[in-house]
């Protein structure tokens, strides 16, 4: 039976619990940033912050830092692939 | 022992573990692009109908499923360090974030009901076209997210029973990655969905 105990590093609890901490001040940050009027920047900040937030979800909770970088390419085939449909739809949809 | 000879590759089972989280990843992504066209089109309606959801539960929901979050990330590495009754306790507070997270979910839920808002309710259908897409995306994402969440917990139950059961072990923990790195992926899905939703102004 192969052992992974060798290969892999362990994440420190003190580093999750600065990340956890982390997590909440953008929640807070979210929260406040919604209740002054900036039009439609309001959306671009929230989600701004939403995109820091996953960043720190999956680079240490999900430990993609710790993978080799071909899960990192993976992620961003997603990403980009999501990005496309995106980028297409908003030059079909505003235009009809 | 050479890899040939061994019969568990955890970085293989990791790998397949995120392919499947990237094709959910694609599946919310849908939903959100959904989201955005309707945004663009009636942002009134959005953010009147926004405004009837509970702000305070919707953030008191996201710091559960953060610390949910934490808990089982602190699972894994418990195991790790071969700390396994810290590792159950962990778990076991994770589950704990997940039955609290699913009854706020209830409450909320609950009382849009009582208001007459859900999926084909005559009160829903007299209003404005916008917030009728609204509330319609909102029913469908959170109710998938909260499905996603009683999927994610019952992975990580079964990865207690293992723990128990001597089968997850600071050699061989795979399974709790795989569960924690799903739990995370819904941990993720609602730090989109608590801005766009309970925020939205």
């Amino acid at each position: 039976m192969s052992e992974q105990t060798h290969a892999e590093p362990i994440t420190p609890f003190r580093v999750l619990v600065m990340v956890w901490v982390a997590l909440l001040c953008a929640t807070a940050l979210t929260v406040w940033a919604s209740t002054v009027n900036l039009g439609r920047l309001n959306v671009w900040l929230a989600l701004s912050i939403a995109v820091l937030k996953s960043s720190l979800v999956l680079a240490v909770f999900m430990r993609l830092r710790q993978e080799s970088p071909l899960f990192f390419r993976m992620f961003l085939v997603t990403v980009a692939t999501l990005a496309t449909f995106i980028g297409l739809l908003f030059f079909d949809v505003p235009f009809r | 022992m050479t890899a040939a000879h061994l019969n568990q590759d955890a970085e293989g089972s990791r790998l397949g573990m995120w392919l499947f989280l990237f094709s959910e990843l694609m599946l919310f992504g849908g939903l959100f692009i959904v989201y955005a066209v309707y945004l663009a089109r009636y942002p009134a309606d959005f953010a009147a109908a926004g405004h009837e959801l509970n702000s305070w539960l919707g953030a008191t929901n996201t710091v559960v499923l953060l610390t949910s979050s934490l808990l089982a990330a602190m699972a894994v590495s418990a195991v790790q360090m071969d700390k396994r009754r810290l590792a159950v306790a962990l778990i076991s507070g994770t589950l704990l974030c997940a039955a609290v997270f699913l009854c706020i979910k209830y409450v909320e839920w609950g009382a849009k009901f009582a208001h007459g808002l859900y999926p084909n309710a005559s009160e829903l259908s007299e209003r404005p076209h916008g917030q009728i897409l609204f509330f319609g995306l909102y029913f469908m994402i959170t109710g998938l997210h909260a499905v996603h969440v009683l999927a994610g917990a019952t992975l990580l139950a079964i990865s207690l029973g293992l723990i128990g059961r001597g089968k997850i072990t600071c050699h061989r923990y795979v399974f709790l990655e795989n569960s924690a790195l799903y739990w995370h992926l819904v941990d993720l899905i609602w730090i989109f969905i608590f801005p766009l939703f309970y925020l939205i102004v």
